[in-house]
């Protein structure tokens, strides 16, 4: 038994018939063809599928997609304006934050998320926000100096503006 | 020293032994206006569609029309197969069919790579089973449907009869049997050289020690998939998917499915990491393609983290009884190891090479006069076992340095001091092992171990490190500093081979046979032809894992990719260079010598002029360009590298470990990685691929570990139970990369650095335990649970 549902993802409506049980990660990729949101465990371990809802980081995996309507949705798809990168993209591939890039697009929308609050974090909370997602491949370490340097940008950017 | 290494918020700083900018042999680099890219640490190729979501691992792909597989697997560790019933399955709206081993009657099981042999082939696995089922997780049927989620619901309808069987899941246990007639030990590794037995006769003393290392392994974060697609237009068989070793994978399953190699062709797609077990043949890969001849549709499999956990390779369940006899100097004299290898249910793709590399490399950089090792590869009814990462040297350098840790406590003798007396020296180099491996006779090609190991003291500051842990265990911390020493090995060859052209834009094309698993291959294979030929790197395209684009490859493994393919891309790429300056000079109408290729043009020495675009030379080298003449069309060339043996590398591993005695939790405080990689190409990212080895070393030294219950019932199937390092876990790596033993052997000089991170982390961590609860020889088996820290804190106080 399907439901038609909207939901609306980087600003776009997406009209969609799904069943009940299809979690908001599997309608992304299928539905709505945005494989730049990646499943890694599907319960909620890995991180790989964080999208952003309504501004708050959250594994896509353990949501059904039903209960996504009427949500604000962001993706990875939606970081960069045309070909000018989100700050975050643009200090990934600065610090090789990435190997295979798997777990990437997870990391960079728990990192927006975390980077859009008013305050910068602290070390102590970047380190607590990113230690929710899995990397197999970097050992973290450029990880961290990547949303480290995104931060410093961002908030100086918004601190001139 | 301290410039050398890279710590948190640096970028990574080589170690070279001169000033003189790295000139790359057979060019005249560095070039005047722009650096050369060999040795810098540019930014990756690769990045930019991974960054931006549009990427396309296995999941990302679809095929109009396509179906879906799902598995039946056996629930149990060891039964007859009597029956299965898949009729309700079939009646479902959206089943296609359901296969069992009656329907793929005729495919062999899945060979061995490097095979056939009469000892291992009996064990190998078939793509669903027979008439037993040997652990959970075994494919029994294949259900094929128009959807992923009706496949799952359907799998779950096809009903199996099962027999028990007694189930074997300790490697050390007596016997059991594979088949009727056919033991659980299909064969036994032997090696060694040197008098053992009148070494032990002469020693001052012996050091006995029973290791075991747990079974982990890569778990990359992308589980399998694979699509397969049959284009009758063009009678091809198409293998989407591919990972690791496309050109050997593609000739394994043209013989399998009785297809010429011209007819089935391998398509790497993005791939989530490989760590050693992404990218072997498994049954699913057979599956779909055959499924999509039958069918007559393409189909698409994606494993799921269950399966994964339980299907996907394991690796490094060992379990060593090895002795050393010791002069009273502490030189020692001999080592004798005995080892017991878990494989797992089936003889997979490796056949015996992990053991065989065990016993190959477990002598390590000591000179060791006299050497002996019996490995006992052993069938047992869990996940069948291949390579991870740094495969048998994880697991030797844990038993040999723990070996050197026992026999220094046991002498009186301080570690470093004890490990100085036995390294190989630097004039004993080319230094032969006397023994082979994976058919490659072990000679260490170029190595300064004294060196390396005292550039990690100073730069650790040694005296002042164990000053300080010395003062705070005083105070009642339980912190403690373990080290390890290792030679690794990579470049296993013997050939490779690349084609280069540049097409009339200028671009470049570099069709290779290796693979990318996420290592940054494309960038480094770029930097190496831009810097060969003299061009901007980002002007090079580095074409991998399409076995439909270059006849022959070796893939990604066995630390081989930057070595085998790099140097056959250099190669390549000064035949090219020699064609342009050829054309060129001809074009300017001057001699060649006069003549150099800087950032993508043909320039004369000395003159601030335009000169000439590559692309224009490439132009003029066309088939119908008159300009040619007598030249051979196109401005392409290929390229062959083939080298005699193996290259080694080799690294000093320190940890840092602290331990909470309430909980038992170790925790890695600092973790420093000194490595000599001959030249490195990128050092950023040499120093990638050695933070990221680390932190599976960790996981693999204090949380990852697939257990199973006496049913052989795994107990890791899930993430939330088979535990990978989050950034929690892991310290700031430090990373010191030296430069001081360029490899003899290629041009490049270049050594592997993809298992450098790795190798000597469980070794080091045992020992930093040790240290910290003031235990020596306390750890001797990996992992070091909190449970089994608890175990050992309790034995002390008992």
């Amino acid at each position: 038994m399907k439901h038609p549902i909207t939901l609306t993802i980087n600003g776009h409506r997406h009209e969609v018939e799904v069943e009940p049980r299809r979690t908001l990660a599997d309608v992304i990729r299928e539905e709505c063809r945005l494989t730049g949101t990646h499943v890694g465990c599907e319960h909620g371990v890995c991180g790989a599928c964080t999208v952003i809802v309504d501004g708050d980081p959250v594994r896509a995996c353990l949501v059904f997609a039903v209960q996504a309507e009427g949500a604000q949705i962001r993706t990875v798809e939606g970081l960069a304006q045309g070909s000018q990168l989100h700050p975050l993209q643009q200090a990934f591939m600065d610090h090789h934050a990435l190997q295979c890039g798997f777990c990437t697009p997870g990391f960079l929308m728990l990192s927006t998320a975390l980077l859009e609050r008013p305050d910068p974090p602290s070390d102590a909370e970047l380190q607590e926000a990113l230690s929710s997602n899995l990397c197999r491949c970097t050992g973290y370490k450029n990880i961290v100096l990547a949303v480290r340097a995104a931060s410093k940008a961002m908030h100086a950017t918004s601190g001139a503006a | 020293m301290s410039a050398a290494i890279a710590a948190a918020g640096e970028t990574p700083v080589v170690d070279r032994p001169t000033e003189a900018p790295v000139a790359v042999p057979g060019t005249t680099a560095p070039h005047n206006d722009r650096p050369d890219p060999f040795g810098q640490s540019v930014t990756r190729l690769e990045d930019l569609p991974l960054v931006r979501g549009q990427g396309r691992f296995a999941a990302d792909l679809s095929f109009p029309h396509q179906l879906h597989m799902r598995m039946v697997r056996s629930p149990v560790a060891h039964a007859r197969l009597l029956g299965v019933d898949a009729s309700e399955a079939l009646a479902m709206r959206g089943v296609v069919a359901v296969w069992t081993a009656q329907d793929v009657v005729g495919i062999p099981c899945i060979p061995l790579r490097e095979g056939p042999s009469v000892e291992l082939d009996p064990y190998l696995q078939p793509i669903l089973a027979r008439d037993r089922v040997r652990y959970v997780g075994d494919p029994v049927a294949a259900v094929f449907a128009t959807d992923p989620f009706i496949a799952e619901d359907a799998a779950e309808r096809v009903s199996l009869d099962l027999e028990s069987l007694p189930v074997l899941t300790d490697a050390t246990a007596a016997l059991g049997e594979f088949a009727p007639g056919l033991p659980t030990q299909p064969t036994t590794i032997r090696k060694g050289y040197g008098d053992i037995e009148a070494a032990f006769a002469k020693a001052a003393c012996t050091v006995e020690l029973e290791l075991a290392t747990g079974r982990h392994s890569g778990v990359p974060l992308e589980t399998r998939g694979a699509i397969g697609r049959y284009d009758a237009a063009r009678d091809v068989l198409e293998l989407h998917g591919a990972a690791k070793v496309p050109h050997r994978n593609r000739d394994a399953l043209a013989r399998m499915l009785g297809r010429s190699p011209h007819a089935i062709h391998l398509f790497e797609l993005h791939v989530g990491g490989g760590f050693g077990v992404r990218g072997e043949i498994y049954p699913e890969d057979v599956l779909v393609l055959l499924a999509a001849m039958r069918l007559e549709r393409p189909v698409k499999w994606i494993e799921d983290r269950y399966e994964a956990l339980m299907t996907t390779n394991q690796s490094r369940e060992q379990v060593h009884r090895v002795r050393a006899a010791v002069a009273a100097d502490g030189f020692v004299l001999a080592m004798d190891d005995e080892f017991f290898h878990d494989q797992g249910a089936y003889v997979r793709t490796h056949g015996d090479r992990v053991a065989d590399m065990t016993a190959g490399i477990l002598p390590g950089g000591y000179v060791l006069p006299a050497y002996r090792v019996t490995g006992h590869y052993r069938l047992t009814n869990k996940t069948p076992a291949a390579t991870y990462r740094a495969p048998g040297r994880f697991e030797s350098s844990f038993v040999r340095e723990r070996l050197f840790d026992a026999i220094a406590q046991r002498m009186g003798i301080d570690p470093i001091e004890l490990r100085r007396r036995n390294l190989i020296r630097p004039e004993q180099m080319p230094f032969p092992r006397g023994i082979e491996t994976i058919e490659d006779n072990i000679v260490f090609d170029s190595g300064d171990y004294p060196l390396l190991l005292q550039k990690t003291l100073d730069a650790l500051d040694w005296p002042r490190l164990q000053a300080d842990l010395q003062a705070r265990r005083a105070q009642g911390e339980a912190v403690g500093v373990g080290l390890a020493c290792f030679v690794e090995k990579s470049g296993l060859g013997p050939a490779d081979g690349v084609r280069i052209t540049v097409d009339f834009t200028g671009a470049v094309e570099v069709v290779t046979g290796g693979a990318s698993v996420g290592q940054g291959f494309e960038t480094v294979v770029a930097q190496i032809c831009a810097s060969t030929l003299g061009v901007d790197y980002r002007r090079v395209r580095v074409v991998h894992g399409r076995t439909d684009r270059i006849q022959y490859g070796v893939g990604a493994h066995a630390g081989r990719a930057t070595v085998m393919t790099g140097s056959a891309t250099h190669n390549a790429a000064l035949r090219v260079r020699a064609k342009a300056l050829d054309m060129a000079a001809s074009m300017l109408g001057c001699a060649i010598e006069g003549l150099d290729i800087v950032d993508g043009r043909v320039i004369r020495r000395g003159d601030s002029g335009p000169g000439l675009a590559l692309g224009d030379v490439a132009s003029a080298l066309a088939p119908t360009a008159r300009a040619r003449g007598e030249r051979e069309p196109g401005l392409t060339a290929e390229g062959w590298y083939e080298t005699p043996s193996m290259t080694y590398p080799y690294g000093v591993h320190v940890a840092v470990v602290r331990v909470d005695r309430d909980t038992g939790a170790a925790r890695v405080e600092r973790f420093f990685v000194g490595y000599d990689v001959g030249r490195a190409v990128n050092p950023m990212l040499v120093e990638g691929q050695i933070v990221g080895g680390v932190a599976q070393g960790i996981g693999g030294a204090l949380l990852e570990e697939f257990a199973y219950d006496e049913n052989g019932e795994p107990l890791a199937v899930t993430l939330a139970d088979y535990l990978l390092p989050t950034l929690d876990d892991i310290p700031p790596v430090e990373v010191m990369i030296t430069e001081d033993a360029p490899s003899p052997l290629n041009p490049l000089g270049i050594k592997g650095a993809g298992e450098a991170g790795i190798n000597g982390v469980g070794a080091a961590i045992a020992a930093a335990i040790d240290d910290a609860i003031g235990q020596p020889g306390a750890v001797t088996r990996l992992p070091v649970t909190p449970v089994r820290l608890k175990a050992l804190l309790r034995q002390r106080a008992g």
